[in-house]
């Protein structure tokens, strides 16, 4: 409808490799990008905090979505990878004084170590087995920090942080910690997009298509899988220690079973196999319920008692929840991300379709 | 002219929705979790009503200070990132306190609330050691934590014993999770002080299993006295299983979070738990005044009491917690000499927290800047003949040992 996507020649094998091949594509990106950075000085606080809550969540649904979307292997042990990353970096950080470049990376690296002994099973077994492989890796790892004083901390299993420095600054506000926490969102986004089409995506996407056909080409079947794990795991790890120094505390409880399955649920809404997908899931599980009450705060009052909302609104937030989940799964299993891309097509050609 | 005319009319209609807007702001907000939906909803949808309820009445006799208060509830389904969002939906609208609901939620909003400055009260949760309000001078326990509640049912124990622990046996049977595991210090301190032998015994969660539990309790270690700290299903599996292997329910005594009428009716009625001991931060039954003027308030508007009512343990939780609430900000009120308080007057109110007991319901809390927790008081109640029988008056236990111990933070 914009733009037409005639006329572009590649003379480059650098530009037919490119991101964004097609100009409105890099305009858009260049748009998205710009909008990010001014967001932040026009928003209130609150939003700029739901923002924030959604750069975290894109971090993990990206990691999960590695897993479960490109490389096919399903797990339900994501949140325990968050928590292995939140006490590693807790631990340096308080232990060692270590600052959040050290931390950071550290408690993803030590994630992904345990999420490739996690994901050995994956080598013998798969599908719904392989999700109660990783079931028991999540109560396991839950077992272990709430038992072992040394890795959290003793009584409450919960490890006080100092918020992230940056430059002798501390970065306390919801406002600083936008840019702390887009940094590494916008990290994770790119990171993503060129790992999907490096060797080692293109394996993951034939291990999800077809496991035997891929060792058949010649694919590392072991290999590539524990990557994948490792990889997905990394990402959990960055997710649990960005949350620490969020709220400033390592605490388990919060990485607990239902959090997997938020996640879980995240990427089936977004797209598996998407890094929009991905992203937009993150929206949409964060943004959900906070629109289901602001509906209902503002016109819930015509149909019912102020006593009856209040009881109404988590209620209507789990039917909404739950049924979109199934809509989706049963219309649209592609997720936000088809449904994008549907709309998108549509454009395309519009008005003259034919 | 004709057009004129109703541009004025519009005008004069939006100044007056303007003003009307500038009167209702003139409302104290209060930021208020709950979770109705979660994995602790059996409590929620009890003691939020409650909060609820309590706030309408203090509404109904005229706010405080001509102000009318609003209890802003958001419910977080005891998830961490909306427990966050919620509270940065509060301090958007101007909340002078945050009713924090749920540990995780309680930890995971300390540092922000100390950076905000905004006090947060959390009666049951949280870590022990937020009593101290040197160390944690935005958190407010407002009700006995998990160590005054142990060490009130060493008390209890004791007295029941005949006023000596020497050589008695007393067995602790926990969630085996970080609250479950919090009361440990204090007990470990109190057996070597009063000289009884203590044993833990940890229920893995979800804990609705517990058989070769109670009948280790029951017949390997066979103590004087049981100890029980479990939360969701489990204190009824509890009663259940002392009851099938004969040990007696008045020689156990539960923590806070397995003290209700619905863990009662989920072990099998109140034949079954005759006899069970549980510890409470609230008073418990309906013969308050504060409920009788509740029930009042539904009755003018025409409405039968509410049926969660029912539930006296949590509902007349729910009233405390508006009620220490309401109390702060009536403090603040009074030293700022207007309604227009600002979060920090309300700490200030919380700290002078003194004296009001609501005919009972509530203990007589001392708050100050040092003790968050208003004393760690304690009351116990018994299952017996088919509601709850108040076996004690509200007492502290070992009070220096506990200050003690919060001094050095465990």
């Amino acid at each position: 409808m914009f733009h037409r996507e005639s006329g572009y020649y590649k003379t480059t094998y650098a530009a037919d490799m490119a991101l964004y091949p097609l100009p409105v594509a890099r305009w858009t990106v260049a748009a998205i990008a710009l909008l990010m950075c001014a967001a932040p000085f026009f928003l209130h606080e609150y939003y700029v905090s739901i923002i924030n809550l959604i750069l975290v969540a894109t971090v993990g649904a990206l990691g999960l979505n590695i897993l479960v979307g490109y490389t096919g292997q399903i797990s339900i042990g994501h949140a325990a990878f968050m928590s292995v990353g939140a006490y590693t970096a807790a631990n340096l950080a308080v232990r060692m004084d270590l600052p959040f470049w050290v931390t950071l990376p550290a408690g993803g690296l030590m994630a992904a170590a345990v999420g490739a002994v996690v994901g050995i099973p994956s080598l013998r077994i798969r599908g719904l087995y392989l999700a109660i492989a990783t079931l028991a890796g999540q109560l396991i790892i839950e077992w272990t920090i709430n038992h072992v004083p040394w890795i959290s901390g003793g009584v409450q299993a919960s490890i006080e942080v100092a918020r992230p420095t940056l430059f002798g600054s501390q970065l306390k506000t919801q406002f600083q910690l936008y840019w702390f926490l887009l940094f590494f969102a916008v990290l994770a986004i790119v990171g993503t997009l060129n790992l999907v089409r490096s060797r080692i995506g293109r394996a993951f996407i034939a291990i999800r298509d077809h496991d035997i056909a891929a060792e058949i080409l010649g694919i590392n079947i072991f290999r590539y899988k524990l990557i994948a794990f490792a990889i997905s795991s990394f990402y959990a790890g960055v997710t649990g220690v960005l949350y620490t120094y969020y709220l400033g505390i390592a605490n388990y409880e919060q990485f607990t079973l239902i959090t997997s399955i938020d996640y879980l649920a995240m990427i089936i809404i977004g797209g598996l196999g998407s890094i929009l997908g991905s992203i937009f899931g993150a929206i949409f599980v964060t943004l959900l319920p906070i629109l289901i009450r602001l509906g209902m705060e503002n016109w819930g009052a015509f149909l019912f008692g102020n006593t009856d909302i209040n009881n109404l609104i988590p209620n209507l937030r789990l039917i909404g929840f739950g049924g979109l989940i199934i809509l989706f799964l049963v219309l649209e299993p592609e997720g936000l991300n088809r449904l994008w891309r549907n709309i998108r097509n549509y454009f395309r050609v519009w008005p003259f379709s034919y | 002219m004709r057009n004129l005319k109703l541009l004025g009319a519009l005008a004069g209609a939006a100044a007056l929705a303007v003003s009307a807007s500038a009167f209702a702001q003139k409302e104290i907000v209060i930021g208020l979790q709950c979770d109705r939906t979660g994995p602790t909803q059996t409590v929620g949808v009890f003691l939020c009503p409650g909060y609820h309820d309590y706030i309408a009445l203090v509404n109904s006799k005229g706010g405080v200070g001509g102000s009318k208060i609003k209890a802003l509830e958001i419910d977080h389904e005891y998830k961490v990132p909306s427990a966050v969002e919620s509270y940065e939906r509060h301090k958007k609208e101007g909340a002078v306190l945050i009713g924090i609901y749920g540990t995780p939620q309680t930890l995971a909003l300390t540092q922000r609330l100390t950076e905000d400055k905004i006090a947060g009260t959390s009666p049951g949760f949280g870590a022990a050691a937020a009593a101290n309000g040197d160390r944690y001078p935005y958190i407010f326990p407002i009700a006995a934590t998990y160590w005054s509640q142990a060490a009130g049912a060493v008390q209890f124990a004791k007295n029941k014993l005949g006023g000596s622990l020497k050589g008695k046996k007393i067995a602790y049977l926990f969630y085996d999770n970080p609250a479950g595991k919090e009361p440990m210090p204090v007990l470990e301190a109190l057996a070597k002080e009063e000289g009884f032998e203590m044993r833990t015994f940890a229920v893995p969660p979800p804990g609705v299993e517990m058989g070769a539990q109670a009948l280790d309790i029951a017949q390997r270690f066979r103590p004087d006295f049981v100890i029980t700290h479990l939360f969701g299903r489990s204190p009824s599996v509890s009663i259940k299983e002392f009851k099938r292997v004969g040990y007696p329910l008045s020689k156990v005594v539960s923590f806070v979070w397995g003290a209700s009428e619905a863990d009662i009716q989920a072990a099998g009625g109140w034949a079954v738990a005759e006899g069970y001991n549980a510890i409470q931060f609230a008073g418990v039954g309906s013969d308050y005044p504060v409920l009788k003027e509740i029930t009042e308030m539904y009755k003018k508007q025409g409405k039968p009491a509410p049926k969660e009512m029912a539930s006296t343990v949590f509902y007349n939780r729910g009233v405390l917690i508006a009620a220490v609430h309401v109390e702060a900000i009536r403090n603040a009120v009074k030293a700022k000499g207007g309604t227009n308080i600002t979060p920090h007057d309300v700490k200030l109110g919380f700290e002078q927290i003194k004296g009001f007991s609501l005919g009972g319901l509530v203990p007589p809390l001392e708050i100050n800047n040092v003790d968050h927790e208003g004393g760690g008081w304690v009351q116990v109640f018994q299952a017996k003949g088919g509601k709850w029988v108040k076996q004690t008056e509200w007492f502290k236990a070992y009070p220096t040992l506990l200050k003690k111990m919060l001094a050095t933070g465990g």
